[in-house]
C-alpha cells in the first residue's frame, strides 16, 4: 500500500569520466530522474548500470531513450538487457503521420463534396425506401406486424405522459397570457378562438414533433447507428435482407401513424388546460366549447393532422438515415445523433413554412 | 504470502448462481490460466477479481488488502497494482491508439509529454503495433484492438495483469509472440498474470498453473500444471485437453 514510502531512491553519480546509476528504475522513481539524465548526459557519455536493481517497463523505456541519444550503457544485468533488447533499441520509432491542416480552398472543396455526398445519400435513401415499399406492398405479411405494434407502442403510448405535461403547460400559459390583455377589452371569451386555432393548426403538431424528435427520432439514430457499428446491418445485408425494409419501413409506418394520434391527444389536453384557466376568468366550459366549435372547422383540424403525419414521416426518416450512415465507433453514434436531431428540427421549421405557404395560396 | 487470495467466492447474476465457493491463491510472479467451456463463468470470475462486480459472498485479497468492501483509498491502491485487458478490447473509441495508452500515464504520473509518448510507443512496439499508433480503434482489426488493449493494460507497469482471452482472434504467430511477451514479463519483472484462455498451445506455453472451471460443478473442477490437467482422471478435464466433444 505504501509504494512510495518503501521505494528506495535511485541516484546518479559522476566519477571521473563516466556516470553511474544506482537503485531501482521504475515508474515511481524515474519521474525526476528522466529530465535530469536528459540534461546532464551527452551523446558519447558512458553510463554504468551495474548498480541497477529492479527495472520495469517504464525504466526500460528510459534506457531506450538514453541509448537512442547515443549514450553508451554499460554493465546492464542480464534480465534487464533482455528487456531492453525486446524493445529493439537499434530500430528507430516510425514517424507518426499527423494530419496536415488543410488550406481554406481544400476545406471548402471538402465541405462541398461532403454536402453533395449527403444529398446523394438522402436521395438514394428515399429511392430505396420507395422501392422497399413497392416490394413489400404485395406481401404485407412480411412487414412484421408485431414489430410495428411494438414500435407504435414505443413512440406513441409511451410518449403520452410527457406529451400531456407539455401540452397542458402550453394550453395553460397560452390561455393565461392572452386572457390578461384581452380582459382589458372585455374580450376574454375570444381567448377560446385564439387557443383553438393556434393549438389545432400550429402548436400542437409542432410540439408533438419536437417531442417525437427528441424522444424517438434520436433513439432511432442511436439504435441503428449502434447496429451499424456492431456489424448487425452487415449481417442483414449478407442474408439478403434489405435493412430499409426490415428496420426503416416499420419505424416510418409507426411514426407516421402515431404522430397524428399524439397530436389529437396533445390538442385535447392543451384545450383542457385552456378551459381550466378560462373557468378561472369566469367563462364556463360550455361557452368555451361553443366558441371553439365556431372558430375551428374540420379543415383546420385536417390541416393539423396532415402536418403531423408529415412531421412523423420526416422524423423517422431522418433518424433512420443518420443512424444507417453513422461512422464507426461509439463517438460516431453520438455524432450522428446530434446531427440528426438538429437536422430534424430544421426540417420541421422548413416544412412548417412550406405548409403555411401552401395553405395561404389555397386559401385554407 | 499469496499475492491474490480468493476465498469462498459466490457469484450470482440476479437469482442465477454462476459460481459457488470458489477459492484459490495466486503467488507473485505466477502465470495462471483460467480455462473452461464457453459460458462457464471465466469472465465473471475475472470481473469479480478486478472489483467490477461485488460477489454475493466471499472475499478477494490483492497484495494483502481486502478488495471487497474496501474504502476508496485502499481500492485506488489496489487498482494501481492491476492492469486489465477486457475480452472485447474496450479501447476508448474517441482516442487514437497511442492516446489510449497515454491516458493512464498522463493521469497518474508527472512525467513530461516526450517521456510519456516514448513509453506509450514502446508499449505499442512490444505488442507489434508501433506503426498503427495514430489510428483509431475503429480502424483496427479485432486482433489488433486486443493487442492495443494489452499495451494499454501494461501502461503503468502493474504488478498483476488480467487478460480475458488475449489470443482469441489472433494469428498463430502473433499469438506465440504474445505468449513469449507474457513469459518474459513474468520472469524478468516478476509480473503476475491471470489469463483466461482456451488456446491449448498458449496454456502449455505460458501457464505455471491452470485453474479449470466447469458449469457442472459451478466452480473449480480441477487445478494444477497443464500437464497434470491433461492427464487428469476426470474425463471432462482431460477431454478439454484432448479436444474431445462432450457427449
Ligand atoms: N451481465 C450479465 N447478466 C446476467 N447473466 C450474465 C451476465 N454476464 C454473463 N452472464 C451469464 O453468466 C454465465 C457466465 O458468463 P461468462 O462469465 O461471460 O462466461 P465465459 O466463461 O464464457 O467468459 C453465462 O451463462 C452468462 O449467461
Ligand atoms: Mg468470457
Amino acid at each position: 500500500m505504501n509504494d512510495h514510502a518503501s521505494t528506495p531512491v535511485t541516484t546518479l553519480h559522476q566519477d571521473g569520466e563516466g556516470w553511474q546509476l544506482r537503485g531501482p528504475l521504475q515508474l515511481t522513481t524515474i519521474e525526476t530522474l528522466w529530465p535530469q539524465l536528459r540534461a546532464q548526459l551527452k551523446s558519447g557519455d558512458i553510463l554504468d548500470l551495474a548498480g541497477l536493481t529492479h527495472c520495469d517497463g517504464a525504466g526500460t523505456a528510459l534506457l531506450f531513450d538514453l541509448s537512442r541519444r547515443g549514450i553508451t550503457l554499460q554493465g546492464l544485468g542480464e534480465e534487464n538487457a533482455r528487456q531492453l533488447a525486446a524493445l529493439q533499441p537499434d530500430k528507430a520509432l516510425p514517424v507518426m503521420h499527423t494530419a496536415r491542416k488543410a488550406g481554406p480552398i481544400s476545406q471548402l472543396g471538402h465541405q462541398v463534396a461532403l454536402l453533395i455526398g449527403q444529398w446523394r445519400n438522402q436521395v438514394s435513401f428515399i429511392g430505396g425506401l420507395l422501392l422497399a415499399l413497392k416490394n413489400s406492398a404485395p406481401q404485407a405479411r412480411t412487414l412484421r406486424s408485431s414489430e410495428i405494434w411494438r414500435l407504435c407502442n414505443d413512440c406513441g403510448t409511451n410518449a403520452l405522459p410527457i406529451m400531456a405535461l407539455i401540452s397542458l403547460l402550453l394550453g395553460v400559459i397560452l390561455a393565461f397570457q392572452s386572457a390578461l390583455p384581452m380582459r382589458q377589452f372585455g374580450a376574454e371569451v375570444f381567448v377560446a378562438n385564439l387557443l383553438g386555432l393556434s393549438l389545432i393548426r400550429e402548436l400542437s403538431p409542432l410540439m408533438m414533433a419536437i417531442v417525437l424528435a427528441g424522444r424517438t427520432g434520436a433513439a432511432y439514430t442511436a439504435e441503428l447507428g449502434t447496429m451499424k457499428v456492431n456489424e448487425e446491418i452487415n449481417a442483414l445485408l449478407t442474408f439478403g435482407i434489405d435493412p430499409l425494409r426490415f428496420l426503416v419501413l416499420p419505424r416510418l409506418i409507426a411514426c407516421t401513424l402515431m404522430a397524428p394520434l399524439l397530436t389529437i391527444f396533445a390538442e385535447l389536453i392543451g384545450l383542457t388546460g385552456g378551459a381550466l384557466v378560462m373557468k378561472g376568468f369566469g367563462i364556463p366550459f360550455g361557452t368555451f366549447m361553443g366558441q371553439i366549435s365556431g372558430a375551428v372547422d374540420l379543415g383546420d383540424f385536417a390541416s393539423g393532422m396532415l402536418k403531423a403525419g408529415v412531421y412523423g414521416l420526416e422524423i423517422a426518416g431522418i433518424g433512420c438515415l443518420f443512424g444507417l450512415s453513422a461512422g464507426n465507433g461509439a463517438s460516431a453514434v453520438g455524432n450522428a445523433t446530434t446531427r440528426a436531431v438538429v437536422y430534424m428540427l430544421v426540417t420541421l421549421v422548413v416544412t412548417d413554412g412550406i405548409f403555411a405557404f401552401i395553405y395561404y395560396l389555397m386559401g385554407w | 504470502m499469496a499475492l491474490i487470495e480468493v476465498r469462498d467466492l459466490v457469484c450470482r447474476y440476479g437469482s442465477r448462481t454462476i459460481l459457488r465457493d470458489v477459492s484459490f491463491d495466486i503467488a507473485a510472479g505466477e502465470v495462471v490460466t483460467i480455462l473452461g467451456g464457453s459460458g462457464c463463468g471465466k469472465s465473471t470470475l475475472l470481473k469479480h477479481m478486478i472489483g467490477l462486480i461485488s460477489p454475493a459472498s466471499g472475499g478477494i485479497c490483492i497484495g494483502g488488502d481486502e478488495f471487497i468492501g474496501s474504502d476508496a483509498n485502499t481500492r485506488q491502491c489496489i487498482l494501481r497494482r492491476i492492469g486489465v485487458m477486457y475480452q472485447s478490447g474496450a479501447l476508448f473509441g474517441s482516442m487514437s491508439v497511442l492516446d489510449n495508452v497515454r491516458l493512464p500515464l498522463e493521469t497518474f504520473t508527472r512525467l513530461d509529454a516526450a517521456a510519456i509518448e516514448l513509453i506509450a510507443r514502446l508499449k505499442l512496439r512490444l505488442v507489434g503495433l508501433e506503426d498503427f499508433a495514430a489510428l483509431f480503434p475503429a480502424e483496427l482489426s479485432g486482433g489488433m484492438q486486443k493487442r492495443a488493449a494489452i499495451a494499454r493494460a501494461m501502461a503503468l507497469d502493474p504488478q498483476i495483469l488480467f487478460l480475458d482471452e488475449p489470443s482469441a482472434g489472433l494469428d498463430p504467430v502473433t499469438s506465440a509472440g504474445l505468449d513469449a511477451l507474457i513469459r518474459r514479463l513474468a520472469e524478468s519483472q516478476g509480473m503476475t498474470f491471470v489469463v483466461v484462455t482456451h488456446e491449448l498451445a498458449s496454456i502449455h506455453a505460458i501457464a505455471d498453473r491452470a485453474i479449470m472451471l466447469d458449469r457442472s460443478v459451478q466452480g473449480i473442477i480441477a487445478s494444477g500444471t497443464p500437464d497434470e490437467l491433461a492427464r487428469h482422471a476426470n474425463p471432462i478435464v482431460s477431454g478439454f485437453f484432448l479436444r474431445k466433444p462432450e457427449d
